[in-house]
């Protein structure tokens, strides 16, 4: 398989008050393949979160590298940034406070399409298109975030996510925050859409029966090192590290 | 089994809106009922309909609240303050928020005692640290001293519940009290309902949108739907075989985790 995104020994410290350092990830290395859906899994504070802003360049990396179609971005600036953003975007927990808040939907979905030159009717029109594709119909371009569901603007974060046509959706906790109906009917949008544009998914979870649903391959993290690495239904049928076990059997 | 808390054929309404649709259930000594729903289906205003903190739009405009006989809507604001927290426990999603920050948990757990009945703190002392043992705390007494920020969001909800307990309640209203939790505290905290109903006797009514808690918990379940209650019945013939379309929906929503 060709490999999308390449993280390799990540790491991550942040300074406490006291002047100790603590290393929220500890030396991560993996890979994602095109057309993957790859599962971080793992308890509050194992450094999930942590590794996603990394990767997304949203948090600095403290040592180690990430690659993403072979080109080596972990200190990518300015125009360079945003051309990688192009292949990378990233779907957060509250939808709704991923949008500005005194601004409407489609203004947020629009925006990086007339960033990169689009007129703003084209964009605009483009925009429409993309929610179409999410479900939703025009007259959400004029919402504004606190006027929709939660659901509705997961939809619409997505949209704007697809946008620029990304190769990569980091997705952290994206359905977390939804009712189960709502969580189903996007994991059956994010399936469609992968099929459609060929994506690759970094899914960030902490729902073990969701990521046995929904990704190939998963990885385990404890404390920001991986304990545990393979295809879900081999960690979940054999799971080798205690911490794994002690996941699955938390499992209600 | 005796009726101890019964909800007749109520409807609330906040303002204008009708929220609440003729809902009717019983919940008997020593029982668990889950309700379960999604957001803006009822669920927590069923249950603060129950403690008398509809607040001002809030109203209870048909049916009746019945706790052990005493119709709760025909209570006096003082008669509510001696059954709430001493007959009918609560216990929230965030049980660490609802302590104040900057006072240890012992002093506030004592106060709330106090508020109930004389005790003196060399009593209180006793009984806090004997319920906390019951309920597998290592150090019972670094707990009491300390602050709700030195412990972890699942310790402070397992205190949480046990700072409910510490009154004896006959009944325990409890609203999403696992949704914050990672599922290994998640766990830990199902299993202290359950022995708290074991060792107490004590009835719960659980709102919850998690069917895994839920199902690990409820001896009866009732599926909230818009205000209206879409099933109602014992939990394995609802889990088995859901009357209403909703609830076929929402249980097949939920994805099974297979080993």
């Amino acid at each position: 398989m060709r490999t999308l995104l390449r993280v390799e020994h990540l790491t991550k410290d942040f300074s406490t008050h006291g002047g100790e350092t603590y290393r929220a990830v500890d030396d991560v290395s993996f890979s994602l393949g095109f057309h993957e859906k790859m599962a971080v899994i793992g308890e509050s504070g194992s450094g999930k979160t942590t590794l996603a802003r990394m990767i997304t360049r949203l948090t600095e990396a403290t040592s180690g590298q990430i690659f993403l179609e072979e080109e080596n971005i972990t200190r990518a600036k300015g125009h360079n940034l945003r051309n990688i953003y192009q292949k990378m975007q990233m779907v957060f927990q509250m939808p709704v406070d991923s949008f500005d808040s005194r601004r409407r939907l489609g203004d947020g979905i629009a925006e990086s399409l007339i960033n990169r030159g689009m007129k703003k009717a084209e964009a605009w029109e483009e925009a429409e298109r993309l929610l179409g594709e999410c479900g939703l119909g025009k007259e959400f371009l004029t919402r504004y975030p606190h006027e929709v569901s939660g659901g509705q603007c997961q939809r619409a974060a997505i949209a704007r996510a697809l946008a620029i046509q990304p190769k990569l959706l980091i997705l952290d906790e994206a359905t977390s925050a939804l009712d189960m109906t709502v969580q189903k009917e996007i994991l059956g949008l994010l399936d469609s859409l992968q099929e459609d544009r060929d994506m690759s998914y970094l899914f960030i979870c902490h729902d073990l029966a969701l990521v046995q649903a929904f990704c190939d391959r998963m990885i385990v993290m404890q404390k920001g090192k991986i304990v545990e690495e393979g295809t879900t239904d081999q960690v979940i049928r054999h799971p080798k590290h205690a911490y794994t076990k002690m996941l699955m059997d938390s499992v209600l | 089994m005796a009726e101890l808390l019964r909800y007749d054929h109520i409807n609330i309404r906040y303002g204008q809106s009708l929220v609440i649709e003729d809902v009717d259930f019983n919940l008997a000594s020593g029982e668990i009922l889950g309700i379960v729903g999604e957001s803006g289906s009822g669920k927590s205003t069923l249950l603060k309909a129950g403690m008398g903190l509809l607040g001002k739009e809030g109203q209870l405009c048909r049916g009746k609240i019945l706790y052990d006989g005493k119709d709760l809507g025909q209570c006096s604001e003082r008669e509510m303050q001696k059954i709430r927290g001493r007959e009918l426990g609560m216990v929230f999603q965030m049980a660490g928020s609802s302590f104040c920050p900057i006072r240890t948990l012992g002093v506030q757990m004592q106060e709330a005692v106090r508020a109930h009945k004389r005790i003196s703190k060399a009593e209180f002392m006793d009984e806090a640290l004997d319920l906390l043992n019951k309920f597998g705390f290592d150090k019972p007494d670094r707990i009491l001293e300390s602050y709700p920020f030195e412990l972890s969001g699942g310790m402070q909800q397992r205190v949480g519940i046990v700072a409910a307990m510490l009154l004896h309640p006959r009944v325990l209203l409890a609203d999403e009290p696992t949704s914050a939790l990672d599922v290994s505290v998640q766990k830990q905290v199902v299993e202290q309902f359950l022995m708290i109903r074991e060792k107490f006797g004590t009835s719960i009514l659980l709102v919850s949108h998690n069917i895994g808690v839920i199902r690990a918990m409820a001896d009866e379940i009732l599926v909230l739907h818009q205000g209206k209650t879409v099933d109602y019945g014992k939990k394995d013939d609802i889990l088995a075989q859901p009357t209403s379309e909703y609830t076929e929906k929402l249980l097949e929503a939920v994805p099974r985790f297979r080993r």
